[in-house]
C-alpha cells in the first residue's frame, strides 16, 4: 500500500511551530496550523482537507491556495507533493450565480 | 445546442494560434474566452522578444498579440469574450456561462488553452494590501496605465521577476531590490543586466521574513536562507517598501482535463498538473487537444507554435486534410519549437548546472549571482572585441536561442550562424558603419556601440535607452557601470529615435578614454 | 500615481473623465477603466475587510483570487479589477459580505 493512502501509519502527534498563524486559504481563511492539525486528526487527501476544513471552497475556488495546501499535507506525511492526488474539478469551474445557473438554455438552436 | 468543428478554450497566443490553422483550413472555429479582451498575457508584453525571424524576434508582444487578433479575424474566427467555460464534458460538449445564461456547445474536436495561473509563496503578513502578483503589476502597469506603487520589492528573480522589474523601472516605479531564496538568478543574464545596470540590487539566498503595515504595506524584512532555506539569524534587512510583486514561478489551469476524464500527471519539469498528450497536443481523449502553458509552462513564443501543431492536428483528424499534410505542417512547426527548446534555459537543462558554454567559455558567475558580468568576465566572450574605430561590443554571455543581431547589421559585422543558440561573434574586420541597428535590435539590450578614437581622451558609447524623459543633446550627467555604481561624467552627444528602432532609442555619450568598457548606462 | 506617457506605449487615451462615489465619497476615474485602477490612482489600498477583519486589496489583477471584491450599486463580490468604471456607481468596502461593519462585540 503506498505511503500516502496507510492510514495505519504513525505520522506523530501535531507539534505547533512558529508559522502556523500564517493563513493559506486566503478566501476562507484558513491558516497553516489548521491544514496540519486536520492531517493528524486523520485526513490525509487533498479532497478531505477540502470538505473538513473548506480550504478551495471560497470564491476563488482553490485557485489561489490549491498548490501550498497540497505542499503542506505533503510534508506533514512525508510524501512528495505529487503523490498526493488532486482534489476532483468539477463544473462549474468558476463561481457563478444561481439565477445564471439556473438559466440554462435548453432545446436546439 | 450549437455545434462547430473546433471548440477552443482560451484566446490567448495558443488559443487564437490553435483557432488560426484550423480555420485556415475550412474549420468552424470558436473560440472562447473568460476575459473582456483577448490575448491572454501578451498584450502586457511590452519587451521585445527573443528567437529568430519566425519566431517573431525583436517584435514587442503586444503588437504580436495585434497581429494575430488581425489573423483570427482574416481567417473567420468568432472569438466570444466575457464568456466562461464552466464544464468540459464527455463527448466533447461544453457549457459556457456567457450573457448570464448557460449554453451547451458541441464541438468535434476541443482545444483547450487556458494557460497557467501564478505560484504563491507565503510570509507573515502575505495577505496585506500591497503584496501583488507580477502579473498584477504588469497589468497595472501596462493595461490600466496606473503605478502599482512607488517603492517595490520584486520576490522571484525568474524571466518574470526581471523583466516586470525592468518595466517598473521604466513607467518610473522604484525597485528597492530583487530578491529569491536560490543560489543564482533564474532568468536570462540580459534581463538581469538591463536592471541592474540601472542600480537594482540582487539579493539572491535571501527570503521574505515578514510584510510590515496595519492596514497595508509600508517595509518589508528579508533575510538570508541556508541551503536547507531556513532563515540565518542575523541577517535581516529591513526596506521601506509599499508593495511587494512575487514572482515565484506559473502552473498549468488545468482543471478542465481534469474534469473530462483525461489522464493526467504531476510533472514539475512542466511546471506542475499537465494533461498526458502526444506530439499533437492530443490527450487521452481523442479529440480533446491542449497547447500552451496549460500543457506545460514556457514562453508566448513556444504556446504559439502549440497552438498551431494542435489546429492542424484538430484539422487532420477531423478529416479536413490528409496525413501528409499532418506530417509536413506539424514537422515544419515542430522544428520551430525544437529550436526555441535549445540552450541554458531549455527545458532539457532545466535544474542543470552550467558552467561553460557550447563554444567553451566560461558562464559568467557574477552575472548569475549579482546579475552583472565584472570588467574581466567581459572581455572573454567573442561578441567582445578591441577594435579600431566604432564597432559594435556585445555583451550576450549565455546560450539563448537568439539571433535577430546577426541580421540586423548592414555590412555583415556580426556573426551567429546556423545555430541560433550559438553567442555573437563580433567580426574583427568589420566595417561599421555605426547606424545602431544592432543596439536597436537586441532584445535582451546587450549590444553598445563603442568608439575609442574620435575624439582624443574620449570615448563615445552608444547604449540602448527606453526610459522617459528622453535626455537632450549636450545634457551632462553622471555615466553608471554594469553594476549600477556611478563611475564618470558624461556629456550626451546624440540622441537618436527612428520607426525602425521601435521604441529603443539610442544614447550616445562621451566619457573619459578609459571609461570606454565601464559605461553602460547613464542618469 | 497615473502613467500619461510611456516609454514604450506612448501618449494614453483613456474614455472621459467620470464621478463615482466610494464609502460617501466623491472620486474621480475614466469611463470603462477597472474599478480597481480608479482606486489606486486615488491612492485606496483596502478594498475590503475579511470576516476575521483582515484588511484585503488588489493581489491578482485579473479576476482570480477575489480578493479585491467590494460592494458596487449594492451587489457584494464584485470583482473590481475587471469591473468598468460607469459614472455615478456606487463603490462600498465590504465587510465580510456586505457593506455593514461588523460591530465587535
Amino acid at each position: 500500500m503506498s505511503k500516502v493512502n496507510d492510514r495505519s501509519r504513525d505520522i506523530g502527534e501535531y507539534m505547533m511551530r512558529p508559522d502556523d498563524d500564517i493563513i493559506i486559504c486566503r478566501c476562507e481563511e484558513i491558516t497553516k496550523g489548521e491544514i496540519r492539525k486536520a492531517v493528524y486528526e486523520g485526513m490525509f487527501t487533498i479532497t478531505e482537507i477540502r470538505r473538513y476544513l473548506r480550504t478551495g471552497m471560497g470564491l476563488c475556488q482553490g485557485l489561489t491556495c490549491g498548490k501550498l495546501v497540497k505542499g503542506i499535507v505533503a510534508k506533514e506525511l512525508c510524501v512528495s507533493p505529487s503523490d498526493l492526488e488532486a482534489a476532483m474539478s468539477r463544473a462549474p469551474m468558476r463561481p457563478i450565480e444561481m439565477k445564471v445557473l439556473g438559466n440554462e438554455k435548453r432545446g436546439g438552436e | 445546442m450549437k455545434r462547430y468543428d473546433v471548440i477552443v478554450v482560451g484566446a490567448g497566443p495558443a488559443g487564437l494560434s490553435a483557432a488560426i490553422e484550423a480555420a485556415k483550413r475550412g474549420l468552424k472555429v470558436v473560440v472562447f474566452d473568460e476575459n473582456s479582451k483577448p490575448g491572454g498575457q501578451l498584450f502586457k508584453q511590452i519587451h521585445k522578444f527573443f528567437g529568430s525571424k519566425e519566431h517573431r524576434a525583436k517584435i514587442r508582444g503586444f503588437k504580436i498579440g495585434e497581429e494575430l487578433l488581425k489573423e483570427a479575424e482574416v481567417t473567420g474566427v468568432e472569438v466570444v469574450l466575457n464568456a466562461i467555460v464552466i464544464g468540459l464534458f464527455l463527448d466533447k460538449e461544453v457549457t459556457v456561462n456567457v450573457n448570464d445564461e448557460v449554453v451547451h456547445y458541441k464541438g468535434d474536436a476541443i482545444i483547450v488553452a487556458t494557460g497557467a495561473s501564478e505560484n504563491m509563496v507565503t510570509f507573515d503578513g502575505w495577505t496585506l494590501p500591497g503584496v501583488i502578483g507580477a502579473g498584477a503589476a504588469q497589468t497595472m502597469m501596462n493595461l490600466h496605465s496606473v503605478q502599482p506603487g512607488k517603492r517595490i520589492l520584486m520576490l522571484g528573480s525568474g524571466n518574470v521577476g526581471l523583466v516586470v522589474s525592468y518595466q517598473l523601472l521604466q513607467v518610473g516605479c522604484e525597485v528597492v531590490a530583487i530578491v529569491d531564496a536560490a543560489p543564482k538568478i533564474g532568468g536570462y543574464g540580459v534581463h538581469a543586466a538591463k536592471v541592474a545596470r540601472c542600480g537594482v540590487p540582487f539579493n539572491l539566498s535571501h527570503t521574505i521574513i515578514k510584510a510590515e503595515g496595519d492596514q497595508y504595506v509600508t517595509g518589508v524584512t528579508i533575510g538570508e536562507v541556508d541551503n536547507k532555506f531556513n532563515i540565518i539569524p542575523g541577517t535581516e534587512k529591513h526596506f521601506d517598501v509599499d508593495t511587494i510583486c512575487i514572482a515565484v514561478g506559473l502552473s498549468p489551469m488545468s482543471q478542465l482535463l481534469k474534469m473530462a476524464g483525461c489522464n493526467m500527471e504531476e510533472n514539475p519539469k512542466k511546471g506542475g498538473f499537465v494533461p498526458v498528450c502526444n506530439e499533437y497536443g492530443e490527450t487521452s481523449i481523442g479529440g480533446i487537444f491542449v497547447s500552451g502553458d496549460v500543457s506545460g509552462i514556457e514562453e508566448a513564443s513556444s504556446a504559439m507554435i502549440e497552438g498551431r501543431i494542435s489546429g492542424v492536428a484538430a484539422a487532420f483528424r477531423l478529416g479536413f486534410i490528409d496525413k501528409e499534410e499532418l506530417k509536413a505542417k506539424a514537422g515544419e512547426l515542430e522544428q520551430a519549437l525544437l529550436s526555441l527548446r535549445q540552450g541554458m534555459f531549455g527545458p532539457g537543462n532545466k535544474g542543470k548546472d552550467i558552467t561553460k558554454t557550447e563554444e567553451d567559455c566560461d558562464v559568467s558567475i557574477n552575472l548569475l549571482k549579482k546579475g552583472y558580468m565584472t570588467d574581466e568576465e567581459v572581455v572573454k566572450y567573442p561578441g567582445v572585441k578591441s577594435i579600431k574605430g566604432i564597432h559594435a561590443v556585445i555583451e550576450c554571455s549565455q546560450n539563448i536561442p537568439c539571433n535577430p543581431c546577426q541580421d540586423s547589421c548592414p555590412k555583415k559585422c556580426i556573426r551567429i550562424g546556423d545555430k541560433i543558440t550559438a553567442l555573437p561573434i563580433v567580426d574583427e574586420e568589420s566595417k561599421c558603419i555605426g547606424c545602431g541597428m544592432c543596439v536597436a535590435s537586441c532584445s535582451g539590450q546587450a549590444i553598445f556601440l563603442v568608439n575609442e578614437d574620435y575624439e582624443e581622451g574620449y570615448t563615445y558609447v552608444t547604449l540602448p535607452y527606453e526610459f522617459l524623459p528622453l535626455p537632450k543633446k549636450g545634457m551632462k550627467g553622471v555615466a553608471f557601470d554594469r553594476s549600477g555604481q556611478e563611475v564618470c561624467d558624461a556629456e550626451v552627444v546624440e540622441i537618436k529615435s527612428l520607426a525602425a528602432f521601435d521604441h529603443t532609442n539610442l544614447l550616445t555619450i562621451k566619457v573619459p578614454k578609459e571609461m570606454g568598457m565601464k559605461a553602460r548606462f547613464f542618469k | 500615481m497615473r502613467i500619461t506617457k510611456h516609454p514604450i506605449l506612448g501618449e494614453v487615451n483613456k474614455g472621459p473623465l467620470v464621478r463615482f462615489d466610494f464609502d460617501g465619497k466623491t472620486f474621480e476615474g475614466y469611463e470603462g477603466e477597472p474599478i480597481a485602477a480608479s482606486l489606486k490612482a486615488a491612492g485606496v489600498m483596502v478594498h475590503r475587510h475579511t470576516k476575521k477583519d483582515s484588511p484585503r486589496g488588489i493581489f491578482c489583477a485579473i479576476g482570480r483570487c477575489t480578493d479585491c471584491v467590494m460592494v458596487v450599486d449594492g451587489k457584494p463580490n464584485v470583482r473590481t479589477c475587471v469591473t468598468p468604471l460607469v459614472s455615478g456607481m456606487k463603490v462600498q468596502t465590504q465587510y465580510g459580505v456586505s457593506a455593514k461593519k461588523q460591530i465587535k462585540l
